[in-house]
């Protein structure tokens, strides 16, 4: 693990890179990050995220500023700015049902071939999958996903990249972190290691690549 | 006094909770039912987004920005709250520990598929966590007004794209109470002051009305 400035992390992430990005509604988002990302340009980006949030907040702001090119979520209909974008072919969206999406991404970086959820069986979300039968009952098999960068937002790191997150700004983050070949985040507290029992650490710190410094 | 349509329909789903149990609210109509707990009756309420123990909405000043519903407002949590990431929050739900949900819809059809996250063409939202409820919770109860723009919303067969192939349990509109057993509309109540005659004619989907029809005891 190493500390870097918000600067130097975003400058890492080329344009057309896949990002998954914590938060749910915004809540437990790198906001610092989104802001960066913004600032510097990115473009083409693929995002996979549980939700675009809405305009300004989160992803949103990714969304608002043109930088993304594909978008794979469960939900988009708080942000009308993606669905526009949508409708006019400039983003492209894949909807996957949250509990399938975020078992894919566990898939992806617990080194699992995929997973077989009954969700989706007989609607839309089945087409072009394959169907196997276990015990008489019918699931989808579903593949893992993978991303270029996981951006998580912590609530306390220790100086090694131990993490916890606090209430409900956990949602993604932990089951990202597992899943991304570079892993960078931002923490609203950076602790002297040991301030963070080992029966409280929820992302241990040999998964995580980059923690922003506090400013 | 009249009640409001979202009012009728929240007190009557509220009187399908059940003590000690697991209950996800979706949004709008079905998160109204939290204010309308029988006395006495602990429910655990789940929120998709990672809590169980979701309180009433805090005064102002004492929102916690990191403790939000579904809908990213800010909540309250109640003693002997929990948090969690989202895999386990799916495990719950996908895995049959949920014990009841409740959601919106804008389309149930007379043999109870529920069709109520795109409209194609014009509003896609996308399924959220409705998908994963309805494939596991153990009861599913559907909180929506009878019709839409003059429309029945219970119809013959869902001409939008459907939830989930699983049947839903019960749907609740402010004029009636229909439940599907045998995979068959049935008429179990009506609302106050709402005929029997008056709930047919509202309804596009065959209705079979048993000889008695009880009013929904609000």
């Amino acid at each position: 693990m190493r500390t870097t400035t918000v600067e130097e992390a975003v400058s890492r992430i080329p344009d057309g890179a896949s990002l998954m990005v914590g938060g749910f509604m915004g809540v437990g988002t790198p906001e610092r990050l989104m802001d960066e990302l913004t600032r510097q340009g990115k473009r083409n980006l693929t995002v996979i995220a549980n939700d675009t949030a809405t305009p300004g907040v989160g992803i949103g702001k990714l969304v608002s500023a043109k930088c993304l090119r594909k978008v794979i979520a469960s939900h988009i209909g708080l942000n009308p700015e993606t669905q526009k974008q949508m409708i006019a072919g400039e983003v492209e969206v894949e909807l996957v049902p949250q509990g399938t999406l975020i078992e894919r991404i566990r898939a992806g970086g617990y080194g699992l071939g995929g997973i077989l959820t009954a969700t989706g069986v007989g609607t839309v979300v089945e087409e072009g999958k394959r169907k196997i039968e276990v015990d008489g009952r019918e699931f989808l098999l579903e593949t893992p996903l993978h991303a270029d960068f996981a951006l998580l937002q912590a609530f306390l790191a220790d100086y090694l990249g131990n993490l916890t997150y606090a209430l409900t700004a956990r949602n993604f983050n932990p089951v990202i972190a597992m899943d991304a070949t570079t892993v960078i985040v931002d923490a609203e507290h950076v602790v002297p290691v040991g301030m963070i029992p080992p029966d409280n650490v929820m992302t241990p710190a040999v998964i995580v690549d980059y923690l922003v410094a506090r400013v | 006094m009249t009640m409001d349509p979202q009012t009728i329909i929240a007190k009557r789903i509220a009187l399908e909770l059940r003590d000690g149990t697991l209950v996800n609210l979706g949004i709008a109509i079905p998160t109204l039912v939290a204010n309308y707990v029988p006395p006495g009756m602990h429910i655990f309420f789940q929120s998709e987004n990672g809590l169980i123990g979701t309180g009433p909405i805090p005064e102002e000043a004492m929102a916690q920005p990191r403790l939000t519903d579904a809908g990213g407002r800010p909540v309250s949590a109640i003693p002997g709250a929990c948090t969690f990431d989202s895999a386990v929050s799916f495990g719950l739900i996908r895995g049959g520990h949920v014990d009841m949900t409740v959601l919106g819809g804008l389309q149930v059809d007379e043999a109870g598929h529920l069709a109520n996250w795109m409209i194609p063409g014009k509003m896609v939202p996308g399924m959220g966590g409705a998908m994963d409820l309805v494939c596991g919770a153990q009861r599913v109860v559907v909180a929506m007004q009878h019709t839409a723009k003059g429309k029945s919303k219970i119809v013959k067969q869902c001409t939008l794209p459907l939830t989930s192939v699983r049947t839903i349990d019960l749907v609740v509109t402010e004029l009636a109470v229909i439940a599907f057993p045998g995979g068959r509309a049935t008429l179990v109540e009506t609302a106050p002051g709402v005929s029997v005659q008056e709930v047919v004619a509202a309804t596009e989907a065959t209705l079979i009305v048993p000889s008695t029809v009880r009013e929904m005891q609000l």
